[in-house]
């Protein structure tokens, strides 16, 4: 289909460096999208003998006239477009004002594409196309994948693969699992991966070997944060597993595990958190919550998220017994009162000092301690 | 679990010890100097950052063809940033902007990434933000009101949520750019407001922070959208906002910036997103107080109290009865809520985006190693205003010295924390429209 394209390296390497010095996800989530795939897309097309024949010369599109952007005399943010760029851009105008639904349109729009993946008026006018044309969509994936395989933190890449697979249905249930376990192996905590990947399971399905899934990536990288919360939509949604509640205990088992090898990790103490979510009795009640606090207290390591649980619970009514104070006063420095009897005060004074960037966040806590009781 | 045990580092571990180190060099560097040499390093560099911006107000390379969808984006991101360090654009580049702005707004309402592109909601922002933030009657007037305030009703889904786009993606994102507009140009109404709170409270997760959809993870950037959008429309108190506060809070890390989620790098334009949300939340002590007070009410419905009743509860008069002006909650932000209590270390954060995202050369970015660009230029520089008032009750009156970290010289414009245009412009717009 793109196969009249071909990149001049030496503005593939200019094209990187914006796709590097705009690498962050939320660039590119809050605007609508901003990476072209144009160097990988091209790498799946690459014809080392074939040129990019313009537009203008190919016989297909003698009786169109190009329609130039409309910039007026003095634009701001003026993009010196390259001639192909801005060749395929006025032809694309073309076909779009005249809402000409046509084959050599559909090809029209993967040039587009190709060169800025980001644009979502070509990506929307394309859907229109392929609605019209009655295009296979299973080759729209493979054309799908290919752009992905450059630069996939973009956002009408994803919403275009929903749309297709939207309308395939449960048939393409694997294939989409599939991928975003590809895209997921080069980067597991994809945010936009992860998205679709909890959208196929809700709208096609395929919850089987999910938790299953969460496990290998968990045993990879335990600290994979997009990955406990991946476990977290699997436990409360899966219509095959029975939910939250049924999964509480064995569920508790595994965090707790993943807390005592590493209790600097953040991410098992929130997800043990979420286990009691909505249900703030049974927290303060489960004697294994308290039991793997006191135990990284006394390890007298890494033990900010075991004070600030601790903490938590004490807010929330847990009435701690004498070991609980001899684990706290045993992290008191010199310069603390040995004899202040009130542990959440205590708790608040001590994080202020091991967790010095959260300082004034302990100091405001062990304000409003009085007032919480 | 893991048989071999902190043997081998997995890949967070790995890739935030090299960020840890390469920020750390900085650090050393920075602790080693005597203290003339430490004033230089803390300079902002007003200057160069000017450079930087103008040549791209007027040029963009063959590079930023990927960006062809977004500039307005770039427009917004760049006059903020001018707007930011106390500037201005000359009068033919004001016009010359107005008018190019006015070249993407569609016949039908809303903006879209360039000249004949379908209008975005993103780009609607970006947009109605740039304008705002050029201010003046020409600027202001450009804005087709009905039409726009139609197009927002266009995006409009049951649910609560907005589209951003005919037929485009739903998600957390859309409902903060659509309020956000609606509040600033004076066309909010229970009609557009009509479930957005259910949708962003559905999207708050375990970890306390909010997803860009059901389901997904916490993040930084969905976070703010998310509480502001709560806010703009008078149903915070939906929120479980001791959560979120604590959730926030951990974003920050020993690199003295924030990071996105948990467990990810720290990145200089979350000193925007997650600063912004531990600024809107200082204003909010009062609720977060009173949620604190009763915890499991989270689990019973909050739709009783408004931020607006608690924020003026000092005062006598909090009975429900009259209508809430959504219109009038941007303003009443700024001039009634006072920030209480200071939540975060706005001094190791404002460490981190001068030594750490300023580029020599002009220009802010995400971390050392990154290049510097347009977005995080505009967001690190918010976030900096942010951090340099956060100190203050109001944002008013001038930060004390001690809350500007480097010379006082330092000192930005402070923004308006609910939409992120300076805060002087805010008030001419606020005025502008609330007379329309
Ligand atoms: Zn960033």
């Amino acid at each position: 289909m793109s196969k009249h394209l071909r990149p001049n390296t030496a503005q593939n390497s200019s094209k990187q460096s914006v796709e590097r010095s705009l690498s962050d996800e939320f660039a590119s989530d809050l605007v609508c999208g901003r990476f072209s795939s144009w160097t990988t897309v091209m790498a799946s097309d690459y014809d080392g003998e074939q040129r990019r024949i313009p537009l203008r010369l190919r016989s297909e599109w003698s009786d169109v006239t190009p329609v130039p952007q409309d910039d007026g005399p003095n634009p701001v943010v003026p993009i010196a477009y390259t001639e192909e760029f801005t060749e395929v851009m006025d032809y694309f105008r073309a076909v779009y004002f005249a809402d000409e639904r046509s084959p050599r349109a559909l090809s029209l729009t993967t040039e587009a594409i190709n060169f800025n993946a980001g644009n979502y008026t070509v990506w929307h006018f394309r859907r229109l196309l392929l609605e019209s044309l009655k295009a296979d969509l299973h080759s729209e994936l493979e054309f799908l994948e290919d752009i992905a395989k450059g630069n996939s933190k973009n956002y009408q890449i994803w919403h275009h693969r929903r749309w297709v697979a939207e309308k395939l249905g449960p048939q393409a249930t694997n294939r989409e699992l599939e991928f975003t376990k590809t895209i997921l192996s080069m980067d597991a905590k994809h945010y936009h991966a992860w998205s679709h990947r909890q959208w196929v399971l809700q709208a096609l399905g395929g919850w089987e070997a999910e938790l299953d899934y969460c496990g290998e990536l968990l045993e990879e990288d335990i600290f994979n944060n997009s990955a406990w919360n991946q476990r977290y939509f699997v436990i409360t949604r899966s219509p095959i597993l029975g939910g939250l509640k049924a999964l509480r205990e064995s569920e508790v088992h595994y965090t707790v595990e993943a807390i005592m090898v590493h209790p600097e990790n953040e991410s098992p103490w929130r997800y043990l958190r979420g286990l009691y979510k909505g249900d703030t009795s049974s927290w303060v009640n489960d004697p294994q919550v308290a039991s793997v606090c006191l135990k990284v207290l006394h390890s007298k390591n890494n033990h900010v998220f075991a004070l600030s649980t601790l903490l938590d619970l004490i807010c929330h009514g847990f009435q701690p017994n004498q070991e609980f104070r001899d684990a706290v006063d045993a992290l008191k420095t010199s310069d603390f009162d040995k004899q202040d009897p009130d542990l959440a005060g205590n708790v608040c004074s001590i994080l202020e000092r091991v967790d010095p960037i959260r300082a004034n966040y302990w100091v405001w806590r062990k304000s409003i301690l009085s007032q919480a009781a | 679990m893991d048989p071999a045990k902190g043997s081998s580092p997995t890949v967070t571990q790995r890739d935030q010890w090299m960020v840890e180190s390469q920020v750390y060099d900085i650090y050393h560097l920075f602790a080693t100097i005597p203290p003339n040499a430490q004033s230089v390093m803390l300079e902002l560099l007003r200057d160069r950052h000017m450079e930087f911006l103008i040549k791209g107000l007027t040029h963009l390379g063959s590079a930023f063809c990927v960006l062809d969808a977004n500039r307005p984006w770039l427009c917004y991101w760049i006059l903020h940033s001018i707007a930011l360090l106390g500037e201005s654009v000359d009068d033919e580049m004001e016009t010359n902007a107005i008018d190019f702005l006015n070249r993407c707004q569609d016949p039908n309402g809303g903006y879209g990434g360039g000249p004949g592109q379908m209008p975005h909601l993103a780009t609607t922002y970006a947009a109605i933000n740039a304008l705002i933030t050029l201010g003046g009657e020409k600027s202001l007037a450009s804005i087709n009101r009905d039409k726009l305030s139609n197009f927002l009703r266009r995006m409009k889904q049951p649910s609560g949520g907005f589209r951003m786009h005919d037929e485009g993606e739903i998600d957390v994102r859309a409902c903060y750019t659509a309020i956000s507009v609606a509040s600033v140009l004076n066309i909010l109404d229970d009609e557009l407001i009509q479930n957005v709170g259910d949708y962003i409270v559905s999207c708050q997760t375990y970890e306390g922070g909010i997803a860009g959809e059901p389901g997904s993870e916490a993040h930084g950037g969905y976070t703010y959208c998310g509480l502001a959008t709560m806010i703009l429309i008078n149903k915070v108190n939906r929120l479980d906002l001791p959560r979120l506060l604590e959730w926030v809070v951990f974003r920050q890390g020993k690199e003295c910036g924030f990071q996105g989620r948990t467990n990810k790098l720290v990145d200089g334009c979350y000193s925007f997103w997650q600063g912004g949300v531990v600024a809107l939340l200082q204003k909010l002590c009062f609720v977060i107080n009173k949620q604190m007070a009763s915890p499991d009410s989270q689990e019973e419905s909050l739709d009783g109290t408004s931020y607006d009743e608690s924020c003026r509860s000092g005062q006598t008069d909090s009975s429900n009865s009259y209508p809430v002006d959504f219109n009038n909650i941007g303003y009443r932000f700024i001039k009634e809520c006072g920030a209480e209590e200071h939540l975060f270390h706005s001094i190791a954060l404002q460490q981190y985006i001068l030594l750490c995202s300023q580029e020599q050369e002009g220009g802010l970015r995400d971390k050392p190693g990154k290049r510097r660009d347009f977005y995080h230029t505009c967001y690190c520089l918010s976030g900096l205003s942010l951090c340099q008032y956060s100190w203050s009750k109001y944002p008013d009156s001038p930060p004390l010295p001690k809350a500007v970290l480097g010379p006082y010289s330092n000192l930005l414009e402070p923004t308006h924390p609910l939409f992120n245009v300076v805060i002087e412009r805010y008030y001419e717009a606020h005025e502008f429209f609330s007379k329309l």
